[in-house]
């Protein structure tokens, strides 16, 4: 029912269809779409990012939908979704649709239920879909497994930027950006990545943006457009078995009764896997 | 595990105290919900479209500047006006007494002042689940008068 009203245009209906997929529903879907997912560490600047990169394509008559990820407490299961306060494309009434997830209890910085969120937002007329992963490190790169498009965000005054040399999620990157180039030495963060990855083998555009002024945006969409999508690799098939198994795990009836048993020492944890199977 | 409730904790109006607000959407979070903070300075038309987007269960207003009179009932309202009127809208701040009994007639639940505590606040929210689970309508445009301290 949820379905054949958001399908229709009711932001109430996708909100709600959302939730059920979010709560452990299955859902796909033929309709296509693009992805781009934004990742790279806490604090360098994604939601704003997100927020600039949203207004953009809206002022280019697209719709834009926005998922934006933020860990869940491993020990209340509580989570603090703060992402919004830095977008106010947000409001942009019926052009943009922004979404918190918390990632509940996975590990990762895309929980499993994104993909089926973004299906159904894709059925529903959203065709281009903003990820704003959980700020995270070099090896976490489940967004592979969803993302058309995968921009890396990095800030200048980053201790560890030069870890592109390093194996990890940048091997998996179409275009980087270094955010705030109102700031001094953001220039020089730029060159020295760009200078790291030119040892690659892959050639990844490094933009210099700011998301505060806007400063660079649109010359970045045009280099992720030009990067074009990421074919469905084998690297990409793993990560969405990864992330589907997980689904199944989490979502599994007895899972809770599992981790009660396992907690109380009934069980251990080749029967607890047995359990699951 | 339960699915968390969704909760989204909104500044309405030019009020500046932000104090306050990110206090209780700490609390709440320790206390295992999802917590959407909405940030600054919100009309209550987008704070309404959060709570939309968001599909959240339970919405909490922050108001230190004395402008709750007016918005905190408009947000009610229009959020009923969007059928969300299921939604359970509580909130706290600077709200002298003399000003609390309008706000539940426009379908507020609580109203917390200042010195709350985190154990306030959460006994309020098992009341609310409990309620909830017993399929009673306690949202903003339910009708029902039952409010907390009753
Ligand atoms: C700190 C403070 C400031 C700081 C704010 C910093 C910040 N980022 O928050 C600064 C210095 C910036 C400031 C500025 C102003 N302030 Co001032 N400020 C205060 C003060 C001293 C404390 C507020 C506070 O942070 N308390 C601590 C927090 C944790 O408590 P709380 O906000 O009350 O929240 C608790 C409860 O109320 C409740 N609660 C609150 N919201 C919610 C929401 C939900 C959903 C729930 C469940 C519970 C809940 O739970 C919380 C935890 O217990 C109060 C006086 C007071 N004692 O309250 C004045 C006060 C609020 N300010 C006041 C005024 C007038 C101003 C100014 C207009 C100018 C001025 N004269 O100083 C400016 C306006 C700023 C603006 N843009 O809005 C007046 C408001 C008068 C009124 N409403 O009639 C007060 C009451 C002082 C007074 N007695 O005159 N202020
Ligand atoms: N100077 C400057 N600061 C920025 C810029 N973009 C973001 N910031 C600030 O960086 C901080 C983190 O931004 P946020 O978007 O929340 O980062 P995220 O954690 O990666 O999502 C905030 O204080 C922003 O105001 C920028 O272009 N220039
Ligand atoms: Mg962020």
């Amino acid at each position: 029912m949820e379905l054949e009203e958001a399908r229709d245009g009711s932001r109430l209906a996708l909100s709600r269809a959302l939730t059920l997929v979010e709560n452990g529903a299955a859902f796909s879907t033929e309709e296509e779409g693009i992805i781009l997912g934004i990742t790279g560490a806490p604090g360098v600047g994604k939601s704003c990012l997100v927020d600039q990169l949203a207004k953009a394509y809206t002022e280019r008559g697209e719709k834009v939908a926005i998922l934006a990820v933020d860990p869940s407490s491993p020990v209340s299961g509580g989570a603090l979704l703060g992402d919004r306060l830095r977008m106010d494309s947000a409001d942009l009434e019926e052009l943009v649709y922004m979404r918190s997830v918390a990632t509940r209890g996975e590990a990762g910085a895309v929980p499993s239920v994104v993909i089926g969120m973004t299906n159904v937002l894709k059925e529903c007329g959203w065709k281009r879909i903003l990820i704003e992963t959980v700020g995270s490190g070099q090896s976490e790169f489940r967004i592979a497994a969803i993302a058309d498009t995968i921009l890396l965000v990095e800030a200048p005054g980053r201790g560890d930027v030069i870890q592109a040399e390093k194996a990890g999620i940048i091997e998996l990157v179409d275009v980087v950006a270094v955010n705030k180039s109102d700031l001094t030495g953001a220039e020089s963060t730029a060159a020295d990545i760009s200078n790291a990855l030119s040892a690659g083998s892959k050639e990844i555009p490094v933009a210099l943006v700011s998301a505060h002024s806007g400063a660079g945006v649109s010359e970045l969409i045009e280099l992720m457009e030009k990067a074009g999508g990421n074919e469905i690799s084998r690297t990409r098939w793993r990560e969405r078995m990864y992330s589907e198994w997980m689904r199944l795990l989490t979502q599994h009836p007895d899972f809770e009764n599992t981790l009660d048993s396992l907690e109380s020492g009934g069980i251990d944890l080749s029967q607890a896997i047995e359990k699951m199977r | 595990m339960q699915t968390p409730l969704r909760i989204v904790i909104a500044k309405p109006g030019l009020d500046g105290h932000d104090r306050g607000a990110k206090v209780v959407a700490r609390c709440l979070r320790d206390a295992g919900h999802e917590v959407i903070y909405t940030g600054l300075r919100r009309t209550p038309e987008q704070i309404v479209r959060t709570v939309i987007d968001e599909d959240a269960d339970i919405l909490g207003l922050s108001s230190l500047s004395g402008a709750h009179g007016h918005l905190f009932p408009r947000t009610c309202e229009l959020l009923s006006a969007a059928e969300m009127g299921h939604v359970v809208v509580f909130g706290g701040g600077i709200i002298p007494d003399a000003d609390r009994d309008a706000l539940y007639s426009a379908g507020m639940k609580a109203i917390f002042g200042p010195g709350t505590t985190s154990q306030e606040i959460n006994d309020f929210i098992s009341t609310i689940m409990e309620r909830m689970s017993l399929d009673e309508k306690v949202g903003c445009g339910d009708g029902n008068d039952w409010k907390w301290g009753d």
